[in-house]
Order: C-alpha cells, then sequence, then structure tokens
C-alpha cells in the first residue's frame, strides 16, 4: 500500500460498489461543476466594471431615453471568473487531446501568434484612422497578401472575405461578374460534385446560380466522363475541393481545369483542403481561377469554438480586376488603401462591389503571418507533407480493422466507412461517441455523403508519433469491442463526458432558444 | 521546426509503415507537371525572437488608439475592455476548440452562446437573437435577404444614413438574388423621409440608429408606416453602447435588429474580427428563415439540462443549395468575448458605460461648436455627432493627426464625391478624458 509522508493510507481503503452513490447534492461531480446560466443568479443590481461617476449631465436624447431596464444580470470579477472557467472544462479542445475532425484542420494554435495580434499597433487600430497612421496595418496585409499569392502562384487575392464561406462567395461573384462582363450571364450552371462541402452550393446560389451534381467514380473523385457529359455553354463554372473530401488529389486535376476552360467555364477550388499541399503543389500551376484559404485551418488562426474565421480568396488574371473593395496599394515607398469605386476603377480594376464594412479580419491576419512567417517555405511544406504521412500513418495501421473507402493512399485525412461495424448493432454515432469516453474527439461523421456512415479522421502535422500509436490503439481496441459484440460500450457512449447524449430532436421540435424567467420557475 | 513534432526517425519508420519509400510517393497523384523542385519563394523558417522582432517593428508604424486622444468612430469605437475577458477568451478551451457538433463535450461553449443569445435579444428589446453573424455589415445584408424570404416579396428601401458600407455590403450579398435595393439619399443632422412614401411590394425598411452621422431618431413612426403596408423594420445599429441609454429598437416596433457588437469586449481590432449582433421576433416564419447558428436548449439522457446547435435544416451542411444562408461560422471566441463583457456590466455598468459616453461627447460637441466657424450639425445624439467645418474635413483631419490628435472621420471617405467634404464625424466615450477633450480642442483651433 502506497503512504504519503504523513503515514496515512494514499490509496483507496476499499473499492465502494458500484452504482452506490453515483449522485451529489450539489449537482456537481468532482471537477465537473454544475453551473447555473447567469440569469438564474438574481444578480441585477451588480456590475464587475468601475467607473468614474457621471457628472449626471441631463441627457439629450429626449424621449428617446430608456427608462426602464433591460434585465440583464450583472456579475463581480470573481464570479465571472468562476463562472467562464467553470464552463470551459465542459469543452474538449487542441490542447487536450488529438482533435481528428476531418476537413476542419484542428492544428496547433501557436500562442506566439496570440502575443503578436496583441501588440496595440494592430489590435488598437481604428480602420479608419487617416491612412498615413496605419501604414504598418497596410504593410501587414501587403505581406501577407505576397505570401498567398506565391504559395499559390497566383496574380491577386481579396483580403476582405471574413470566412471560408465568405471567400467561396467572393470568388464566384468575381466569377458571375467576369461572365457578365463578356455578356454571357445566360451561363448559370455550376458543377459541383456530389462530396462537396454544404457552403459550395449554397454559395452558388446567392450568386443567382443553380446547381448540377457530378456523381464521384468508384475511386472517389471526379467521374471525368459524367463531367464531360455536363458540360455545355451555360456552365458558369465547377466548383471542386483540391484534395477533395474523400482526402483524395484530384488526379485528372488538369484536365477538368482544360475542359472547364475550353467550354468557355471557370475552375473555382474550395481551398479547405489546402493544408494536404501548402508549400507543395501551387493553385495556380493546376489551372484554378479563384481558390479561398481558410487562415483558421491552415494557418492555424484558432478556431475558437466556431470563429471568427478568416477566407482571403486568390484570382486568376482572368477574374483579378473584378476583386472586392477595398485592397491596398503600393505607391512608392507608402501603402494605400483603395476604399471608393472611382478610385478603384482609375487603377484599371472593375470591382463588384464591397463584401464588408472595413477591412477584413486583420486580427486574423497577423496570426496567419506569424505562423507563415514562423514556419518559412521550408517549414510550411515540411507540415503540408507530415499532415500527409500522418494521415496515410492512420490509414495503414488501421486498414485491417476498420474499412477504408477506397484503395491506395490519402493525402491529409484519411476515409472509413461504416461496413466494418455490418451487423455488430453500433453505429457510426455510436462508434465516435465512444471515442469521447476514451478521451478523443470523434472524428467527422456522416459527411463526405458519397460512402454510408463516413468517418473523416485529419490527424495534421501537430501529432508526434507517440500521439498517433495510441489514437490507433484506441480505434483498434473499439473496433475490436464493437466485433466483440461489447455493444453497450458503444450505444451508452459518452458514459464519462459532461453530459450524456442530448435530445436533439426535443431541441428542434420545442425549441428554447433563450432564456426567459417564466421557463426557470417552471 | 518547433511547431511540428514529428522526427527523422519517426517519419522514415511510418513510411516503412505505410510500404513507401518516401514522402514524394505520397504525393503522387499530383500531375508532373505541377511538381515542384523545392521550396516556394520565400524565408526560411524563423525563430520566435525573430517573428517577433519582425512583426513588432511593423506594428509600431501604426499609430494605436490607446497613444493619442482618440474620437474615431463611424462604426467601430474604443472602450474600455477588462482585463479578464481577454483572459478568459484565452483558456485553450475555449480558444482551440470547435464548432460544437458534439455536444457532450461542448457543453462550455454551448451555455456561453445560449447566455449571449439571451443578453443580445434582452439589449435589443427582440424575442430571440441568434448565435452571431460575421460582423454588423453582413449582418444588416442577410437581414435583407431574411425580410425577403418572410414577406415573399423582392424589393428594400435603404436609409441614406446607413453607414454606407453597410448599404455596400447588402447590395452585394442582394446583387444577383434578384432583390431590388433603392438608397435613400442621405441627409445630415436629419433622417430622409423613408416613412413617407413605401410602396406595397417592398419586403422591409432599414434605418440606422443612432445614423451614420450620430443623430437618434424615433423609430415608432417608420415602424408603423412599413408595417401598415406588411413591410418589415430593420433596426440598425453599428453603436452597442448606445442601447445602454437609449430605447430598444424592439420597443419602438423594429422587426429585426441587427448591429455591430464589436464596442463590447471585442475591440478595434483594425476592423476585424468584430461581432455580428441578429435579433428578431419569435415568430415561426422568422425563425425557420433566420441565417446563423443557433443554440437551444433540450435536456441528456439522465434528464439533466444542456444544449445543442439546433434547427441545422436552415443550415448549408444540412440543405446545402436551399439553405438560408450559406454561412458556416460564426463569430464564436467575439461573442465569447461580447458576452463575458456583458455579464460583467450588467444593467448597471452598461448604463454607466453609456452615461459617460453620452456625457463626454455632449461636453466635446459643445466646445467644439463653440470654435469660431464650427457648425454642430447633429442637434440630438449619443456619443458621436457631425460637424461642419470651415476647411475640407479630410485635410483637417490630417492636420490633426500631425499634431497627435485622432480626431474623428471625414464624411468624405464614407460618401465620396457627394458634397460633404466639410462633415466631420466625431465620437467620444468613457475612455476619453478632460485633458483629451483640451487637446482636441486646442488642436482643432490651431488647425482651422
Amino acid at each position: 500500500m502506497a503512504m504519503n509522508t504523513q503515514g496515512r493510507p494514499s490509496a483507496p481503503l476499499h473499492t465502494p460498489d458500484p452504482g452506490a452513490y453515483d449522485d451529489t447534492f450539489s449537482g456537481s461531480r468532482g471537477l465537473d461543476q454544475a453551473e447555473p446560466l447567469i440569469f438564474e443568479r438574481q444578480t441585477y443590481d451588480k456590475t464587475g466594471v468601475d467607473f468614474e461617476t457621471p457628472k449626471g449631465t441631463k441627457s439629450r436624447l429626449g424621449a428617446l431615453e430608456r427608462t426602464e431596464d433591460l434585465g440583464l444580470p450583472g456579475l463581480s470579477e470573481p464570479e465571472a471568473m468562476r463562472h467562464y472557467v467553470r464552463l470551459s472544462r465542459k469543452n474538449y479542445a487542441i490542447d487536450i487531446g488529438l482533435y481528428p475532425l476531418g476537413s476542419c484542420t484542428m492544428k496547433h494554435n501557436p500562442r506566439l501568434n496570440e502575443k503578436m495580434a496583441r501588440l496595440p499597433g494592430f489590435s488598437d487600430v481604428h480602420p479608419l484612422q487617416p491612412q498615413s497612421t496605419v501604414q504598418g496595418a497596410f504593410e501587414l496585409i501587403g505581406e501577407l497578401a505576397h505570401w498567398l499569392m506565391t504559395l499559390t502562384n497566383m496574380p491577386t487575392v481579396a483580403m476582405s472575405p471574413k470566412a471560408g464561406a465568405h471567400g467561396e462567395l467572393c470568388g464566384m461573384m468575381a466569377i458571375r461578374a467576369a461572365l457578365d462582363a463578356r455578356g454571357e450571364s445566360h451561363r448559370r450552371r455550376v458543377l459541383v460534385p456530389e462530396s462537396a462541402h454544404g457552403t459550395n452550393p449554397a454559395t452558388a446560389v446567392q450568386c443567382g446560380f443553380f446547381c448540377d451534381e457530378i456523381p464521384a467514380g468508384p475511386d472517389g473523385r471526379v467521374d471525368m466522363e459524367a463531367f464531360k457529359a455536363k458540360l455545355g455553354d451555360d456552365v458558369a463554372a465547377i466548383m471542386l475541393t483540391n484534395p477533395n473530401t474523400c482526402g483524395l488529389f484530384e488526379r485528372d486535376i488538369r484536365a477538368i481545369a482544360d475542359a472547364i476552360h475550353e467550354a468557355g467555364g471557370y475552375f473555382y477550388c474550395d481551398g479547405a483542403n489546402f493544408n494536404a499541399i501548402s508549400g507543395r503543389v501551387r493553385p495556380g500551376d493546376l489551372g484554378v481561377d479563384a481558390m479561398h484559404f481558410n487562415l483558421h485551418k491552415t494557418y492555424s488562426t484558432p478556431h475558437g469554438g466556431g470563429g471568427p474565421g478568416a477566407g482571403p480568396t486568390v484570382l486568376s488574371e482572368a477574374l483579378a480586376k473584378f476583386a472586392p473593395l477595398p485592397f491596398v496599394i503600393k505607391e512608392g515607398d507608402s501603402w494605400r488603401m483603395v476604399e471608393d469605386e472611382a478610385d478603384a476603377r482609375a487603377q484599371g480594376a472593375q470591382p463588384f462591389g464591397r463584401m464588408v464594412a472595413f477591412h477584413g479580419q486583420m486580427g486574423m491576419f497577423t496570426r496567419a503571418m506569424s505562423y507563415m512567417l514562423s514556419h518559412g517555405a521550408d517549414g510550411l511544406k515540411q507540415a503540408s507533407e507530415d499532415a500527409v504521412l500522418n494521415a496515410n500513418y492512420i490509414l495503414a495501421r488501421l486498414k485491417d480493422v476498420m474499412t477504408p473507402s477506397f484503395d491506395g493512399l490519402c493525402m491529409h485525412e484519411a476515409l472509413f466507412d461504416d461496413r466494418f461495424l455490418k451487423d455488430t448493432g453500433v453505429t457510426t454515432l455510436d462508434f465516435a461517441k465512444a471515442m469521447i469516453d476514451e478521451g478523443y474527439h470523434p472524428m467527422t461523421m456522416y459527411f463526405p455523403l458519397v460512402v454510408h456512415g463516413a468517418m473523416l479522421i485529419e490527424p495534421t502535422e501537430s501529432e508526434s508519433k507517440a500521439s498517433v500509436d495510441r489514437f490507433c490503439d484506441t480505434l483498434e481496441a473499439l473496433a475490436h469491442a464493437a466485433k466483440a459484440g461489447e455493444t453497450e460500450r458503444f450505444t451508452a457512449a459518452p458514459r464519462f463526458a459532461p453530459a450524456k447524449r442530448l435530445d436533439e430532436t426535443r431541441a428542434a421540435r420545442q425549441p428554447v432558444l433563450r432564456w426567459t424567467p417564466a421557463a426557470s420557475e417552471a | 521546426m518547433r511547431y511540428l513534432p514529428l522526427t527523422d526517425a519517426d517519419r522514415a519508420e511510418m513510411l516503412e509503415m505505410i510500404g513507401v519509400d518516401s514522402v514524394d510517393a505520397l504525393f503522387e497523384d499530383v500531375p508532373q507537371t505541377a511538381r515542384l523542385d523545392g521550396p516556394v519563394d520565400l524565408p526560411r523558417h524563423k525563430s520566435e525572437m525573430e517573428v517577433e522582432r519582425l512583426l513588432t517593428q511593423i506594428s509600431r508604424k501604426n499609430i494605436a488608439a490607446s497613444e493619442a486622444p482618440f474620437f474615431v468612430g463611424a462604426g467601430a469605437y474604443k472602450h474600455h475592455i477588462p482585463s479578464s475577458v481577454d483572459h478568459l477568451i484565452q483558456r485553450s478551451e475555449y480558444l482551440t476548440s470547435y464548432t460544437p457538433y458534439q455536444p457532450e463535450i461542448s457543453q462550455g461553449t454551448l451555455q456561453t452562446l445560449f447566455e449571449f443569445q439571451t443578453q443580445v435579444a434582452l439589449l435589443t428589446g427582440m424575442e430571440v437573437a441568434n448565435a452571431s453573424m460575421y460582423d454588423g455589415s453582413t449582418a444588416c445584408g442577410e437581414a435583407v435577404l431574411m425580410a425577403c424570404r418572410i414577406t415573399k416579396r423582392r424589393k428594400a428601401i435603404l436609409s441614406g444614413n446607413l453607414h454606407p458600407h453597410y448599404a455596400a455590403a447588402t447590395h452585394t450579398l442582394a446583387k444577383y438574388m434578384d432583390i431590388e435595393i433603392k438608397d435613400d439619399a442621405a441627409k445630415p443632422g436629419g433622417l430622409d423621409d423613408i416613412a413617407a412614401d413605401i410602396p406595397d411590394d417592398v419586403a422591409c425598411v432599414v434605418v440606422q440608429n443612432p445614423d451614420v452621422f450620430g443623430q437618434v431618431h424615433d423609430l415608432e413612426p417608420i415602424a408603423k408606416a412599413a408595417h401598415e403596408k406588411g413591410a418589415l423594420l430593420i433596426a440598425v445599429f453599428t453603436e452597442a453602447v448606445s442601447l445602454g441609454l437609449m430605447k430598444t429598437p424592439g420597443a419602438m416596433g423594429a422587426d429585426i435588429v441587427v448591429g455591430e457588437g464589436q464596442s463590447i469586449g471585442v475591440g478595434l481590432q483594425f476592423g476585424g474580427p468584430h461581432v455580428g449582433l441578429f435579433a428578431c421576433r419569435n415568430d415561426r416564419n422568422y425563425i425557420r428563415n433566420l441565417p446563423g447558428r443557433l443554440a437551444g436548449e433540450t435536456v441528456d439522457a439522465d434528464g439533466r439540462r444542456g444544449f445543442v446547435l439546433t434547427l441545422s435544416t436552415r443550415e448549408q451542411h444540412i440543405r446545402r443549395d436551399k439553405a438560408t444562408s450559406n454561412i458556416c461560422t460564426n463569430s464564436g471566441l467575439m461573442t465569447l468575448a461580447w458576452t463575458i463583457h456583458m455579464s460583467l456590466l450588467g444593467d448597471t455598468g452598461l448604463r454607466t458605460m453609456a452615461q459617460l459616453s453620452h456625457e463626454k461627447a455632449c461636453e466635446l460637441a459643445d466646445r467644439l461648436s463653440a470654435i469660431s466657424g464650427v457648425e454642430l450639425v447633429t442637434d440630438a445624439f449619443f456619443n458621436e455627432f457631425t460637424l461642419r467645418l470651415p476647411k475640407n474635413a479630410a485635410d483637417v483631419v490630417e492636420a490633426l493627426a500631425e499634431k497627435g490628435v485622432l480626431g474623428g472621420v471625414p464624411a468624405s471617405r464614407l460618401y465620396p464625391g457627394k458634397g460633404y467634404d466639410d462633415l466631420l464625424i466625431v465620437a467620444a466615450t468613457e475612455t476619453n478624458t478632460d485633458s483629451d477633450l483640451d487637446a482636441f480642442e486646442a488642436a482643432l483651433k490651431e488647425v482651422l
């Protein structure tokens, strides 16, 4: 028996009966604290922010001044700290463990980037300050643009899109503007592979296009014959993710680009999976006309629980002049932001419009720049190679216990389907929830739609071999357990998470989207 | 390379396990013509020290708001943010987590989103709110598209006193959606007569309050006029702190309220990331047509309360080309910053912050408009007002900057070529000290 320095036994004296006292009086479970909503504390007369005392000047708002309270509770600083720290502990995060969400590129977020983004000269600067007082901000945008154009071998990049889907909108609007300028507004059909992200068809529709789906071939790639059969003089573009959402490089990408160009359309590339090839393959060499980056994927700006993203979009020579406002240009030694249409036209541009107030996600630009400078050309290439290596290693280690959807190698993510679970009574969802009990965030499930019960695993380059090995050991063990009939291990999962499975049907059928006093009393 | 854990020995072992002899073999599907011989033409990797040195040098070429008497607004405002906010949003569990699609291990993010939605609804006087949009301008555009879906009409009228960037972003979003958008003419210090002549086939009218020149308005008559024609009123704000002192847009009859949340918790950030707030009526037709994410309450298998992302059948990952919007993120971490700051403020703190901002602006407006040749254009305002100067406002702003004062936004920067060359838009907040006001007054006297 282990003893501590006081001589008391430090190991449990007895093992309690399983099932006895599995509840607590407080609702907390050790380090997992029960935490009410801020509205349930009745702290309406409190504030955690001290200010100087107002002079009490009579307001000049007249009848527009509000007389009643809003009902917003306030918390002192210690209460606020505890509330948000307690809640944070109910979240999984990259810093806690491997986060194999396919297509999401959950890589390490270097803290240097956070520090750089918080330099007052970047974070505490107003977008409409006189341009002479923000030359450094323009320089940073210009420098990042240079890196993005060099990595893609493309002549222009629009920096203002706020996220990946916003970048898609930017690229597709540039395509629409180019078609209109050519007098070919009748081209409205956009070819979208069935494996595409949902944002692709949603974006196409927002640009006034309609979608025509291209089936995948048996090798998980675009079916060339089916694609060619769909070409015609009403085709505006193809939207293709490369590497695609099955984790495979489209081998025929040059032929696809040539064919769409020959048919008079443009090639939009969804850059969500650029982490597989960043620093190693340049989309400009593949015939791409437009591609958005997800700076929050490839260049590690933090996902932050769902955002903010940043989606700069590179454009080919054919689309460059339609790039949206605003954009920076260098004149002699100084930088200038071109903000209005007349100024842009004087520069020879024909912007399709402005997508946002101000100039884009500066806070994400500084983080991405810090990441890219840290890696350099050599490190970016190495990062892509390691990401692809890790994914292939997982594919190789698990191919005999799980079912890879396609033969051969993969790029930065490995796709499995649920054939290995056949007749076990365990679904992809159950398998994923059991991973939570094992201390892992599940992989992307049921996407892409081209295989049954998809499980898409993207380890990224941030994992060590030891980490990937432990992950594979765990998945192997789970696969064996499923096949051995340990069904309840899966159907009852997760058992060790802060919450059990949640009733999503109820949430959708009887939506409760905010706290109300009545609901609280009931 | 400090961020890459694999060693060369690991790599060799892994390649062997995979059964290939080099990493190049993993890229065999890349066309021969697109294979690079070596790294791209960019510098090699740098140490943490080198990167820090380089970026700090670039940042020093900017004048930070905290380094000068600062009065720039027009859509982004400098307010005090408590230190605890930035500490909390940098906790790994918030910073490095993904969208909360696995609710069992995302209750932290989901509960804060539910609290955020409630706070936004309370602040705007509306019944429900979503989990945020990219920013105020895109929220405005999405609101117009939503109003068109709800009313099944294809026309919108934008007030001329709507921030021109918001109007432009809305035009862009609607450009290819077969929606006709009419822009009223701007009217500094007043409001275009948007309520007078609303046609029967208009989906919505969009009015900013306080408007881009700082003038405040009673939205009630506009709401009434819109509703008589079956149109919706979309109320927009760019200064969330104004709601600390003003009647809510909900109380004045707005159907959808959108705005920029940046002034609470987020900071200036040179314009992004910010956080778009989006609230509306709790009506089935509205909820079904909402863009963006929603967190909702439910129970887990043990019957304990929990939260999930809900009503996702509106969204692109389920509905694809029939989705309400292509948006696939919210402004996650910025919503967290916003909700933490708002939780610290509460009604009491928010009102004090708003009162102080209003008082400073009133005092500043009085002092500056007492300068010979300077006229106050906006007679009722919250913390931002417009001055008519005897000189070109853009030149004055540059001259003020040379004297170390960041003195506002020339209206011509937002409305180029519209004849507003003598108008200056000035904002004040609780962060301005008496000596800031003194410095601005003295510098403006010298410059004019």
